[in-house]
């Protein structure tokens, strides 16, 4: 393996962590915030508002019923309006992003629904109004649980990356499509296959390490 | 005038269509400074009336008014600052789970704004009046049940409340604990004279601490009066269910010299007497009871008794027949600790 090639698999992890760091980063600013909506608005949430909760939940459902490839392609438009082209490494973001929030939406709603109700109505019996029960119940109590999300969520994310590197998406994916595909040099596709999952492999066990440590429920 | 006072308490809940009429036309009066036991079967509407107290639950109809404050005519925030000053502990204690000790107690401090640094001086102080300072640090799953509950106290303290809701806060102890958590209670009551409201469904509890009882049966105030009062002289049927029934404790006066011990179960609790007094009067045998409790069996209450039968094979095949006949469950060789 030449020189060239060791900087071009070097510039695909570069690109392909940006890719998707920066639509789990991205993708939580939106959908977290999705994600209390939805569980403060739902039936037993804190404040149980049905038509909001309709409509995001249908938002969401039809996002995600949507194969990534094809949202993908969908947004091509959308994407070249936000960052000028639609292709390359900042331009998948953005469909990962789209992607992304309505899955972390749910995932967090998730996560908030293992929250003992009793500590929730001890916060409101002692005087805690939502956005206090918010804060310093739900997102506290929940801690483990959004982590594990987010460490599974940024495992999806590093997968559907690669994906987009058949539309030219940048990243280990395109060169793995480019060498291995178009060019039928399997060394160099089998490669990045490896790093993707050694990549995969560190995201889980970091991530795994780190929500079991924020536990204080045992020991 | 009563701290707090409930005037025609009724709260519906809607099920599936169905109304449910959780309480049906409460009024209660708790006068400052008393220690109040409001007892009722599962499902008699405890719960459901404890939380009105503090409006977690906003009544159908009637009204509660803490100091003459009538809640209906608070607004959100004024509601929640009302809450701030009545503490609440539960069954299941409710502590977060992943803040530790201290963190636990300065909750409500902070979430009703008060500095973080004031927050700890205070949590440390009402730590100390529970007993737990060396606890601090420690997280809720590290403790044991009556330490959470002395948190959970802690906590529910922290605000200075001048009154304390108590929903079956012993239900999960053992005896042990249960009577040192009541007396932990009677011994805030005495000292900071803060109003305590206890709800349980066991008779023991309201004995032990409560100076004046409501009974609670079907949603409706059964009977109400001073324990010492219902004790003795019981009205509704609901009391003297509650009193007769359950949790009668024979201390043995003696420890007889007593070769087996066996164990029954009664379906159904006011069966005891008659079975036992018929069988002593028609065996002529003096059997001596060792100890008799109800237990919830998946939900069901359910009455036992540990017996020490007299020596003698024939005389124990005896008792045991008649009381398998009459539909006791009847456990042999039981061993009692
Ligand atoms: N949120 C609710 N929705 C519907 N029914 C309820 C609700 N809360 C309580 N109930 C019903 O009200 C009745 C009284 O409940 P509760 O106050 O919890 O009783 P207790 O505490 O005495 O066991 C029960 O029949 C219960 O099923
Ligand atoms: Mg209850």
């Amino acid at each position: 393996m030449n020189e060239q090639v060791i900087i071009m698999l070097l510039e695909g992890i570069r690109d392909t962590l940006y890719m998707t760091f920066g639509s789990v980063i991205l993708g939580y600013a939106l959908g977290l915030p999705m994600g209390i909506l939805l569980y403060m608005s739902g039936e037993d949430g804190l404040k149980p508002k049905p038509v909001i909760y309709r409509i995001l939940d249908l938002i969401i459902n039809i996002v995600r019923s949507i194969p990534f490839l094809i949202l993908l392609i969908l947004l091509i438009p959308f994407t070249r309006l936000l960052v000028g082209q639609s292709y390359g490494s900042t331009a998948t973001i953005v469909p990962l992003v789209i992607c992304a929030a309505p899955y972390i939406a749910r995932v967090v709603d998730n996560s908030f629904h293992e929250v003992d109700e009793g500590v929730i109505e001890a916060a409101r019996a002692m005087g805690a109004d939502n956005w206090q029960i918010v804060w310093k119940v739900l997102l506290v109590e929940a801690r483990t649980s959004l982590l594990t999300g987010f460490t599974i969520t940024t495992g999806v994310l590093l997968g559907y990356s690669a994906m987009s590197g058949t539309v030219g998406g940048g990243g280990l994916g395109d060169i793995a499509v480019r060498y291995g595909y178009y060019r039928w040099d399997t060394d160099i596709m089998v490669v990045t296959v490896i790093l993707l999952i050694v990549i995969f492999q560190i995201i889980q066990n970091v991530g795994t390490k780190i929500s079991q440590q924020s536990d204080k429920r045992k020991r | 005038m009563s701290i707090i006072e409930i005037r025609n308490l009724t709260k519906k809940f809607e099920l599936d269509g169905h109304t449910i009429t959780a309480l049906d036309g409460i009024d209660l009066s708790i006068e400052k400074g008393d220690v109040f036991g409001i007892i009722g079967m599962s499902g008699a509407g405890k719960s459901t009336l404890v939380r009105s107290i503090n409006y977690l639950e906003t009544p159908t109809e009637g009204d509660v008014l803490i100091d003459g404050e009538n809640l209906a005519n608070l607004n959100e925030k004024q509601l929640r600052r009302m809450r701030s000053r009545i503490g609440m502990i539960f069954q299941n204690f409710n502590l977060l789970e992943q803040k530790n000790v201290l963190e636990n107690v300065c909750f409500p401090l902070e979430v009703n704004g008060v500095k973080k640094k004031d927050a700890r001086k205070r949590a440390k102080e009402v730590l100390q009046l529970v007993k737990l300072s060396e606890k601090e640090k420690a997280y809720p799953s590290q403790l044991s049940g009556g330490q959470q509950q002395r948190v959970a106290i802690a906590r529910a303290l922290a605000t200075n409340p001048q009154i304390l809701l108590c929903d079956e806060a012993t239900s999960a102890l053992d005896p042990q604990t249960t009577f040192s958590i009541l007396s932990l209670l009677r011994e805030i009551n005495e000292t900071l004279g803060i109003t305590i409201v206890i709800i349980t469904h066991q008779m023991s509890v309201v004995t032990e601490v409560c100076k004046k009882v409501a009974i609670i049966d079907g949603g409706r105030l059964a009977e109400t009066g001073t324990v010492e009062k219902i004790f003795r002289n019981p009205e509704s049927d609901a009391a003297k269910e509650l009193i007769s029934g359950k949790e009668i404790r024979f201390t043995p006066l003696s420890n007889l010299d007593t070769g087996r011990k066996i164990r029954i179960v009664f379906k159904e609790n006011s069966a005891y007497e008659p079975v036992m007094a018929n069988m002593i009067l028609k065996l002529q045998a003096p059997v001596n009871i060792l100890k008799a409790d109800t237990r919830n069996v998946g939900g069901k209450a359910v009455g036992e008794m540990i017996l020490g039968l007299p020596e003698g094979e024939s005389i124990k095949a005896d008792i045991i027949s008649y009381l398998t006949e009459r539909g006791i469950s009847v456990t042999e060789d039981f061993e009692n600790e």
